[in-house]
C-alpha cells in the first residue's frame, strides 16, 4: 500500500510502505536501515513526461538510518557513558554516521537530557546551534522531528538530539529555560512545521506574517506560487510549468 | 504643484520648482535583499550618487522623497513598505530596484510579494539580478527627466 499525499500541489512525488511495516522494522531490528519511501520527480503533476532536462528523472530514496553498534568510535563512547550514567533510558537510539553523533530521545526525557548535557563538566554543550524541523509524512505516530544541534566550545565537539512527536499532538518541551538561544529557532520551526514548544515564553510567528494560515515546510503545503502576468504573457509559477502535455 | 497650466507669469516657477526637486532628490532606505547591496555601492565612492543631490539616504520616511525598493519584498514585509510609503510626504517617487522588486524576480512561492508595484505605485522599474549600480544611475536619471516634464509621483507615468 502507497501512502498518497494528502494535496495535489506538491512540488515531488512521494511513493511509501505503510505505516505498519515501518513500525514492525522499526520494532524488529533497529540495525538495519528503515526504508520509508522514494521521491521522484522535481516538478509538480503538471509536468507528466514533457521535462527535457532530466531533472523530473531525479529518484531519491528517503530512509531513516539504522541504529549504531557500540563501540561508536573518538570521544562518542564516554560521552554516552556518562549520560546513561546520570540520566538513565533517557537516549533511545544512537546513531553514528560520518563521525557524527545523533542522539535519539523522547519528549519527556528530553529537558533533563539537555540540562545534563549543558551543566555536565565532561559534557559541557553549552551552546544550542539551532532547532529545526523534519516532516516525514509517511512515518505515521512520529512524522515531525526536532533536531537540535549543540556544540561543546571547552571541548570542541559537537552533537545531535533528535525528537519525533505525531502531527496530531506535536508537542515538545521547550528549551529556552536551558539554552535562551533556542528562542528564536523555536519560534521558526513552530512557524515552518507547526511543532509546539511547551514552556516558551512567547511562541508565535517570526518569518510569516502573525495571521498565516498553514506550515510551509511541511511536505503536504505546496509551493504556494501565482501566476505572473506580464506584457504579452503570463508566467506559471514553477511547479506548474514545463508541461508539455496538452 | 497643480497638473493645470500654470499661466504665463508662473511658468518660471514651476520650473524652478521642478528644477529643485529633481536636483535634491533624498532617498528613503527600502534595502531589503541583495540588490541593496547595489544601492549601497551606488551610494558610495565610485558611484557616487552626492553628484547629483543624493548623499543622503534617510532613515526616517518624512524626510525623503523617493522610495528605492530594492530587493526581495516577503508577504510579512508588504505591510511595512506600504505604511512607509504614505508616510513620506507628497511629491514622491519610487523605482523598483531589481527583478524581485519588480515581478517576484526568480522567486514564486508563498513567501513573496511577486513585485512591489501590488502595494506601491511605481515609477521606474530596473531589472537586473543584481542590476549594476550603473543601472540605477540610469533609472534615476530617467526620473530625474520625468520629474522635470512634471511627473508628480503616484506612479503617474509608466
Amino acid at each position: 500500500m502507497s501512502t498518497e499525499p494528502q494535496s495535489d500541489a506538491k512540488p515531488a512525488r512521494r511513493s511509501g510502505v505503510s505505516a505498519a511495516a515501518i513500525a514492525a522494522a522499526e520494532a524488529a531490528d533497529t540495525l538495519r536501515v528503515t526504508y520509508i519511501g522514494e521521491t521522484s520527480g522535481v516538478w509538480g503533476p503538471g509536468s507528466g513526461s514533457g521535462d527535457v532536462s532530466g531533472f523530473d528523472g531525479l529518484k531519491g530514496v528517503v530512509e531513516l538510518p539504522p541504529q549504531s553498534r557500540p563501540p561508536y568510535g573518538s570521544w562518542f563512547d564516554e560521552a554516552i557513558a556518562e549520560i546513561n550514567s546520570e540520566v538513565g533510558a533517557a537516549v533511545s537510539r544512537v546513531f553514528v554516521h560520518r563521525g557524527e553523533l545523533t542522539l535519539f530521545t523522547s519528549t519527556t526525557r528530553l529537558s533533563e537530557l539537555m540540562r545534563l548535557l549543558r551543566d555536565d563538566a565532561h559534557l559541557r554543550f553549552e551552546v544550542c546551534v539551532s532547532v529545526s524541523g523534519v516532516h516525514y509524512p509517511e512515518q505515521s505516530g512520529s512524522e515531525l522531528h526536532v533536531i537540535y544541534e549543540l556544540l561543546s566550545i571547552t571541548h570542541n565537539r559537537r552533537l545531535r538530539v533528535e525528537v519525533a512527536v505525531p502531527e496530531r499532538d506535536p508537542q515538545v518541551p521547550s528549551v529556552t529555560a536551558t539554552y535562551p538561544m533556542a528562542n528564536y529557532h523555536e519560534r521558526e520551526t513552530y512557524d515552518m512545521f507547526g511543532i509546539i514548544f511547551d514552556g516558551h515564553p512567547s511562541l508565535t510567528r517570526i518569518l510569516m506574517p502573525d495571521d498565516w494560515i498553514g506550515h510551509p515546510l511541511r511536505k503536504d503545503y505546496g509551493l504556494g506560487g501565482v501566476p505572473v502576468r506580464f506584457d504579452g504573457a503570463e508566467v506559471p509559477p514553477p511547479d506548474q510549468r514545463r508541461s508539455y502535455l496538452l | 504643484m497643480s497638473t493645470q497650466p500654470p499661466g504665463i507669469w508662473l511658468t518660471s516657477a514651476e520650473h524652478l520648482a521642478r528644477w529643485l526637486r529633481k536636483t535634491s532628490i533624498w532617498p528613503l532606505t527600502m534595502g531589503l535583499a541583495c540588490c541593496s547591496i547595489e544601492m549601497i555601492s551606488y551610494g558610495g565612492p565610485r558611484v557616487d550618487a552626492a553628484r547629483w543631490g543624493q548623499e543622503v539616504f534617510r532613515a526616517s520616511p518624512r524626510q525623503a522623497d523617493l522610495m528605492i525598493v530594492s530587493g526581495r519584498l516577503s508577504q510579512k514585509m508588504a505591510p511595512v513598505v506600504r505604511r512607509l510609503y504614505d508616510q513620506m510626504p507628497e511629491p514622491k517617487w519610487v523605482i523598483a530596484l531589481g527583478a524581485c522588486a519588480s515581478s517576484g524576480g526568480i522567486f514564486n512561492n508563498y513567501a513573496l510579494v511577486q513585485g512591489c508595484d501590488h502595494v506601491v505605485p511605481v515609477d521606474i522599474y530596473v531589472p537586473g539580478c543584481p542590476p549594476r549600480p550603473d543601472q540605477l544611475v540610469d533609472a534615476v536619471f530617467k526620473l530625474r527627466q520625468l520629474i522635470a516634464t512634471g511627473a508628480d509621483g503616484k506612479g503617474a507615468i509608466k
